[in-house]
Formats: structure tokens, C-alpha cells, sequence
């Protein structure tokens, strides 16, 4: 029944979607195998929510090609929409219902999956099940949601900004849930702007921007294709500091400055910090900060683009 | 905190695969929708208020404040005991005997309408405000009960017959309309909010997201509304019935057929209004602006006869006004369908016409 693995469970070509004079999704190829959990990682308004929902069948691209589970929404909606768990970015779900009248009521649209018992002992909903969904915290209502998009045993799973809005406890449980549907053998496609939830759930990643794939890759191969291993920031405290003997140091990349404080690519910590620490003797400018990390996909980001996911 | 993992999670695929075909009934997606539709309405306590208890209300307070009353007794005055007696003949007065001080006091302050005091040569002055009605009407009872008491002999015979028939007083009238009204409100309100709650919180989009046929969603609302309705009509008719003895002289079953055509065209335009807004404060909006004309002009608490005959051709066409005409006819008047066959064909237009421009602009995200 379920295809084997390493077919393409999604392909994506040329995909163009314009919302007025705005590009949204900009000439996208992509490519999801049976099996895997991709990501889509972006900041706001990279065109990662219009692309999952091209995919989903809720948004019509203006032109491109849209292969689902080996199918077309042209021709196959239906078929499709039985095999798909879908989790969209910011439903509310009905909140006079009690989290099992939710899910029995998604379930029945569906002409296959488990009771849904079952599927709430899954996202461990159990002792919330005749609450009302109005009561739930938030991490429980995206535990929900994601119920309801398991409710027909989905061959592929969309699930677009599964923790956003999220404290990091809840964050934490859902990631959990998560890894273990890739257990399942499931294929999942995840957007996200998280750079960690990325690392840690994606077998491979898009970073995206402006309606393009800017690159892809595994979480290792994309920090690796930077070539920078640390990231390393200080400030000075306000004191003037003359920034451009710091890229000539051993093991530094490159130098920018960032409100107020300074941020080094650094290739080999062990040697960037003794030689950083040493200019500034020289330069006579005081240390107030100092804070070095692993490369990320944020880093990633950050080096392709000059901007952070973050940043609005 | 990873109890998550502790647990070997029972496989979903395991799950699923134990899991046998056989569907039923509840399990279907149009009786998930439809309860879904009822839960949502029965939870909300505003919403019950105003369609199953604010009716009985108006209808109590209207029915009580316009109710008949007895035919009134006018308090009058008179100054000598001979008059008092001629003038007790008269049985919708009420004579009292007083001193002429105190009579006219009693004018003064209003207790009585009317003193009637003997004059010279056994004639009578009656003493009274000729701008009260009241004092007008007790001048003619008095004076016809003296002149009788006199020995007049009225030369042409006259005989009353009372018409105080249940069915023509002004509750008789209010009911149909409170429940036309009713019909419509409940309909409106009850597809335009939802819907357009729906829509915002985005679940729309996402149960178009799911394998749901979408025309089981519109259905679910028609079912879960005739479903209410029943207990709707149900209470207002029965209130009417048992409070203030409404008659209800039509075929029952015919009004039946009358609130659900009255209940679907109203549902119509409640999915036409709702078809494309994004927000409740638009929604209400054009809900308020369809609704509050036909309020007025459709003749819930007075006859739309009132409003100017160029007019008219309009007034009726309104949905509003064919629904309580034909309540009326068929209730009051015990008209069958036929008679009520422009009515019908009013409710039917509205019913297609909305629902078709309704599916074609009708917005799923």
C-alpha cells in the first residue's frame, strides 16, 4: 500500500505564485522522498506558507507543476485529500467542542484510519478529551490540531509552523511527537523559522527567501557549506574599535558589525579568540561581552542573506 | 517532562491497521457536521436566549399590555338620590351619591367623569369636560338613562350583538408575525455568525482541507436549523396557545410546510449574506441592513397595510412579509396552500435565487 522508500513522495517544479504586484513563490524546484522529513526554513514572508499550501491543494500556483504521492490536484483531489494530514498555520479549532467531538468529527471525512481514541492517546490528550477545546493551553490545541491531521493515517504530513507561538516546554513535547511519526516511517513536510527546530526534526532542509530555495541540503551539509565552524560576538561597551585588522586574524572569516556589537566567522575557535583578545590589548578597547557558538542554520541564514530569520 | 518518549507510543500504523471498515451511521460526515452544528448552538446561552426565550417574552409583555379589557365602567356623580337611581339603570356607569361640594371635587380631581345635578322644572345639568372622552361618553349614557327613566320611547329599535372573537384580538395578530420574525432571525443569525466565525478562525479552510464534500457542510446547517426549528416554533406556538389561546384554525401540517419554506428562504439569504464577509462586524452589519427594514415594513406588530400603496407591490415581495401572510392566513384565518400561493412562490424565489448566487460567490477561506 504505502509507496517504498526513496520514491518521490513531492516534486515541485517551476512553481510561480504572484499575490498582486508581490512574488510570493518565485520559480521553485523541490523535491520531497518518501520517508523523509524536509523542511522549509525561512523567515517571515519567505513564501514557505504559500508553497505548503500550493501543495495542499487550497492555493492554485499561476503556473508550475505540482506532483503530490505521484498524483495531480487537477485530477485527483480527492483521492489526494484522503491520504494527506494536513496542519495549517493558524486554524482555530471550533472551541464549544470537547477534543473528542473534534476529532470524531475529522475522522469522519475520512474513509480510513484509526478510532479516535486512539489518535488522542497519540498526542496524549487522553485526560483532555471531553474538555472543551476552548480550555486548552496552547500547546494542546497544536497537539489537537495535529490530531486532526492524523485522523486518516496520512501517507504525508504538512504541518506549516507546527510550535510557533509555543513556550519551549510545549515546544519540546511536540518535537517528541513529531520524531517519533518519522519513526513511523512517515513523510513529513515541515515550515518553519526556527533554525533549531529545523536542526533537530529535518532529515534535509530548504532555507528559503524571497519565494526561492537559497539552498538545500541536511542541517550538517548546510552549516558545513558556510565553512565557518563558530560564530563568535562581542562588544566592546561603546568604546571605538577599529574593525578591520580583526579580519586578518587566525582562523577568522569575516567581521560585521551588528547594533553595537561585532560578530566573527570563525573557522578555528582556538585560534580566533587568544589573537582576538590580543588586538583588542592592543587597541586598548575593554572586552564587556564576549559569547562564541556552533555554527547554525540561523548562521546559515545569516551568511547567505545578511539578515536574520528573525528579523521582520 | 519526557514521559513522551517513555512511552513506546502505539503505533499509528499498527492502530490503523486493526482497524476495521464498517462505518456507521454517527460516524457519517453529514451527522458529525449536523451535530457539530447543534453542540455549537446549544453551548452558546446568548443564542438560546435570544431565539427560543426573548419570543416568548415579547410576546407575553405585547399580549399583556394590548390585551382586551372588560367593556369600562365610567364613574359618575350624581347630586340628588331621585337622579342616582335613574341613572343606576344604566349599567356601564357607575354612580355614586354625593353632597355638590364633594361632587365637585371629585370632578376636580378626576374620580368622576361627569356630576349630574337637578335643576329648575326637573331638568338636568350635567357638569363635565367635554375634552375628555370620557366625560362625552358619560353625558350620552347619562342622558339616555334619565330620558328612558322619563318615559322616552325610542322610535326606531335597536339591538346590540358584541363581536369579542378570539382570533381578532391583537395578540391573535402579533403571534404569527413574533414567529415570522423569529423564523428569520434565528435563520440569519444562526448561519451568518457561524459561517463567518468559521471562515475568520480559518477553519473553513481547513476542513476544506480535508476529504469533507463541501455542499455537507451547507447541509449540516439547513439540517441543524429544521432541527431547532421544531423546538422553536414548538414553544412559541404552544405558548401562544395555552397563555392566550391563539387560535391556530389552518391545516397543521400546512404550517409545517409554511415555517420550513419560511425557515429555508431565510437560510438562503443567511448563506448570501455570509457567502463572501471576512469579519462579524461586516456580517452583522449587512445582517442588521437586510433585516431591520423588513422588520418595519412587513407588518410584524402592525398591518403593512399602513404603508403607502406604491409601496406595496415592494412590501410584499419582501420575504419577511409573504412569510407572516401566509402564518396569518393559514393560523387566523385557516386558509389552505392554495390560498397562500403568491406567498409560496415569494418564499420559493427567495429560496432559489439566494442560494444560487450564494454558491457561486460563496468564499471557503
Amino acid at each position: 500500500m504505502r509507496p517504498a522508500a526513496n520514491q518521490t513522495a513531492l516534486r515541485l517544479e517551476h512553481l510561480r505564485k504572484t499575490y498582486k504586484d508581490v512574488v510570493a513563490v518565485d520559480s521553485l524546484d523541490l523535491e520531497v522522498r518518501t520517508g523523509e522529513c524536509f523542511g522549509l526554513l525561512g523567515p517571515n514572508g519567505a513564501g514557505k506558507t504559500t508553497t505548503i499550501e500550493i501543495c495542499e491543494g487550497l492555493t492554485t500556483p499561476d503556473s508550475g507543476e505540482v506532483e503530490v504521492l505521484g498524483l495531480g490536484w487537477n485530477r485527483h483531489a480527492n483521492e489526494l485529500r484522503q491520504r494527506l494530514g494536513i496542519q495549517l498555520q493558524e486554524t482555530q479549532l471550533a472551541e464549544k467542542l470537547t477534543v473528542i467531538e473534534t476529532i470524531r468529527l475529522f475522522r469522519s471525512f475520512f474513509g480510513r484510519g484509526p478510532e479516535p481514541a486512539e489518535v488522542i492517546a497519540l498526542v496524549q490528550l487522553e485526560e483532555k478529551q471531553k474538555s472543551r477545546v476552548g480550555q486548552l493551553s496552547g500547546g494542546q490545541k497544536q497537539r489537537l490540531a495535529l490530531a486532526c491531521a492524523l485522523v486518516g493515517d496520512p501517507d504525508l504530513l504538512f504541518l506549516d509552523e507546527p510550535t510557533t507561538g509555543l513556550d519551549p516546554q510545549a515546544r519540546r513535547q511536540l518535537w517528541e511527537l513529531i520524531e517519533q511519526f518519522k519513526l513511523d516511517g512517515r513523510t513529513i513536510l515541515l515550515t518553519t523559522h526556527y533554525m533549531d527546530e529545523a536542526e533537530r526534526l529535518c532529515d534535509r532542509v530548504a532555507i528559503m527567501d524571497h519565494g526561492k530555495v537559497i539552498s538545500l541540503g541536511t542541517p550538517r551539509e548546510l552549516i558545513a557549506s558556510i565553512g565557518v565552524e563558530h560564530m563568535v560576538e562581542f562588544s566592546s561597551g561603546g568604546h571605538k574599535l577599529d574593525a578591520a585588522p580583526l579580519r586578518h586574524l587566525d582562523g577568522v572569516r569575516d567581521v560585521t558589525r551588528e547594533n553595537g556589537s561585532v560578530r566573527m566567522q570563525v573557522t578555528e575557535l582556538h585560534r580566533a579568540v587568544p589573537a582576538l583578545l590580543e588586538e583588542l590589548d592592543r587597541q586598548r578597547v575593554p572586552l564587556t561581552e564576549l559569547r562564541t557558538h556552533s555554527a547554525t542554520l540561523e548562521d546559515v541564514f545569516v551568511v547567505l542573506t545578511g539578515r536574520h530569520l528573525r528579523d521582520e | 517532562m519526557s514521559d513522551l518518549t517513555a512511552t513506546p507510543g502505539i503505533g499509528l500504523r499498527e492502530a490503523a491497521a486493526k482497524q476495521p471498515g464498517g462505518a456507521q451511521l454517527a460516524d457519517h460526515a453529514l451527522v458529525q457536521l449536523t451535530l457539530v452544528r447543534l453542540r455549537e448552538f446549544l453551548r452558546e446561552p446568548e443564542a438560546l436566549f435570544w431565539v427560543f426565550v426573548f419570543p416568548l417574552i415579547l410576546a407575553a409583555g405585547l399580549g399583556l399590555a394590548f390585551r382586551n379589557r372588560p367593556p369600562e365602567v365610567l364613574k359618575i356623580a350624581a347630586v340628588s338620590p331621585q337622579l342616582a337611581d335613574s341613572l343606576r339603570r344604566e349599567k356601564l356607569l357607575d354612580v355614586q351619591q354625593l353632597s355638590p361640594a364633594a361632587a365637585e371635587d371629585a370632578l376636580r380631581t378626576g374620580k368622576v367623569a361627569l356630576i349630574a345635578v337637578p335643576s329648575e322644572g326637573g331638568a338636568v345639568l350635567y357638569q363635565y369636560d367635554n375634552t375628555n372622552p370620557e366625560g362625552r361618553t358619560a353625558r350620552m349614557l347619562a342622558d339616555g338613562a334619565v330620558q328612558r327613566a322619563a318615559g322616552r320611547v325610542d322610535p326606531v329599535a335597536s339591538r346590540d350583538r358584541l363581536l369579542q372573537e378570539k382570533g381578532s384580538r391583537y395578540i391573535d395578530f402579533l403571534v404569527p408575525g413574533l414567529l415570522g420574525m423569529n423564523l428569520m432571525g434565528s435563520a440569519i443569525w444562526g448561519m451568518g455568525f457561524a459561517i463567518v466565525d468559521a471562515r475568520r478562525k480559518k477553519l473553513m479552510k481547513r476542513l476544506v482541507a480535508t476529504p469533507m464534500p463541501r455542499h455537507y457542510y451547507l447541509l449540516s446547517f439547513l439540517l441543524s436549523r429544521l432541527m431547532l426549528l421544531v423546538i422553536e416554533v414548538g414553544m412559541l406556538l404552544g405558548f401562544a396557545t395555552i397563555a392566550f389561546g391563539v387560535p391556530l384554525r389552518g391545516s397543521f401540517v400546512d404550517l409545517i410546510v409554511l415555517c420550513v419554506l419560511g425557515s429555508l428562504a431565510f437560510c438562503s439569504l443567511g448563506l448570501l449574506i455570509a457567502s463572501r464577509a471576512q469579519t462579524i462586524e461586516a456580517a452583522s452589519g449587512l445582517m442588521n441592513v437586510t433585516m431591520m427594514p423588513m422588520w418595519v415594513v412587513s407588518g410584524v406588530f402592525f398591518s403593512s397595510q399602513r404603508f403607502p400603496d406604491v409601496l406595496q407591490p415592494f412590501i410584499k415581495a419582501l420575504p419577511l412579509t409573504a412569510v407572516i401572510d401566509a402564518l396569518r392566513a393559514n393560523m387566523l384565518q385557516g386558509g389552505n396552500l392554495a390560498q397562500v400561493a403568491p406567498q409560496v412562490g415569494v418564499l420559493g424565489a427567495w429560496l432559489v435565487v439566494c442560494f444560487v448566487l450564494a454558491l457561486k460567490l460563496f468564499r471557503w477561506r
